[in-house]
């Protein structure tokens, strides 16, 4: 019960950041906006999925049995926020560009450099 | 089943919920950047939705092919990103 | 030789039992996987500037200190902007004058998870083409972007 009470929080905050990352992909007018709130929203809101489960299993493994199976659970969880932190801001960034080179340009912008330096270029980018 | 189980359970229900508002912008999406995006953060509430139900069922497995379908929602992004930008 | 002991110690964090056989095991396979991508990395094979204990923990240090007050920070500032809606966009450019890709790569993700910024593309003289959501200059410099996180970045890697 008093578990509940550690966990709960953790899993609202996590609940809220991914209902934001999701209505930002339908609030923000265009693609690279929606790439903000997409990635930094879920990317949090996952992070905190994963600190509820670490608390989890650290107070199920010291609190209670003390199987080892909480404490195995504990390490595949610290090597998943790893996995999460490396993969998702670098697929946002891989996103971006490709979403730059196949010609979708940002829509309200106030400057847009890249685009000058690839003019620059002599319209190298494809 | 103890009382925060249940709570993970309710977790996991809620971003399935988020899953479905999702189809919205999978559809629409006016380019194909905007669908690529949408499908990303199905990808990333996917897996979330897995460590939750690592807890639910007590399955120390369920965290592993979360941990490996991270990586390669990871390598399918950057393949379909490189497809878009032209390369393949 | 840093893919060879990540790659070991992340296969034997994953398999419970520690008995010889599985110590074996992941000995041949971190080995199998280093020698396939040692061809991708610049670094000599043998090179061992990635072991260095000093630079994991400064690592560990920046990971849990700003950036995790950036990132919450992050968090906060784009979920007003989600709902309020008022927004200033633009991309940006800037050199923050890092070698090794590895720092690159570090600084870039760090860019992309900080207040209202994100990484378009990075060229070959690592130059930085950052969108910005709340643009107040048009060429900004790069405290404005990324605060310390050069500096931490340029310490850690170099």
């Amino acid at each position: 019960m008093l578990l509940g009470l550690i966990v709960i929080p953790f899993l609202i905050v996590s609940f809220a950041f991914n209902l934001l990352g999701v209505i930002s992909l339908y609030r923000f007018p265009d693609v690279y906006t929606r790439l903000h709130g997409a990635t930094k929203c879920t990317t949090f809101g996952t992070l905190f999925s994963v600190l509820a489960l670490m608390f989890y299993s650290f107070v199920r493994y010291v609190f209670g049995s003390g199987e080892a199976r909480f404490m195995v659970l504990f390490i595949h969880v610290i090597i998943a926020a790893a996995v999460l932190l490396i993969t998702n801001p670098t697929g946002a960034q891989v996103l971006a560009r490709a979403a730059h080179r196949s010609g979708t340009l940002p829509e309200p912008a106030l400057v847009d450099a890249l685009e000058e330096a690839e003019k620059a270029k002599g319209g190298a980018a494809a | 089943m103890n009382a925060s189980q249940y709570l993970f359970a309710g977790a996991a229900l809620l971003m399935g919920l988020l899953l479905v508002a999702l189809i919205g912008r999978l559809f629409v999406g006016p380019t194909t950047a905007d669908r690529l995006i949408a499908l990303d953060v199905v990808n990333t509430l996917v897996s979330a939705i897995m460590l939750l139900l690592a807890a639910v069922y007590d399955s120390v497995v369920m965290v592993d092919v979360s941990i490996v379908y991270m990586a390669l929602s990871f390598v399918s992004t950057l393949y379909i990103a490189r497809h878009l930008e032209g390369g393949i | 030789m840093v893919i060879f002991v990540v790659s070991f110690f992340t296969y034997l964090l994953l398999s419970g039992g520690w008995t010889v056989q599985e110590v074996t095991l992941a000995f041949l396979v971190s080995a199998i996987v280093a020698a396939v991508f040692s061809g991708w990395s610049k670094t000599n094979f043998w090179s061992t500037k990635g072991l260095d204990l000093r630079r994991w923990w400064l690592f560990l240090r920046y990971l849990c200190g700003p950036f995790a007050m950036a990132l919450a920070q992050a968090n906060w500032d784009v979920a007003r902007r989600v709902i309020t809606g008022d927004i200033n966009p633009g991309i940006v450019k800037f050199n923050p004058r890092l070698k090794t890709d590895l720092g690159r790569t570090l600084l870039a993700n760090s860019i992309t998870l900080t207040p209202g910024t994100l990484t378009v593309d990075v060229d070959e003289n690592g130059t930085f083409y950052v969108h910005a959501l709340n643009l107040t200059t048009l060429t900004p410099s790069e405290a404005e972007i990324c605060g310390t996180f050069g500096q931490w970045v340029r310490r850690i890697t170099e």
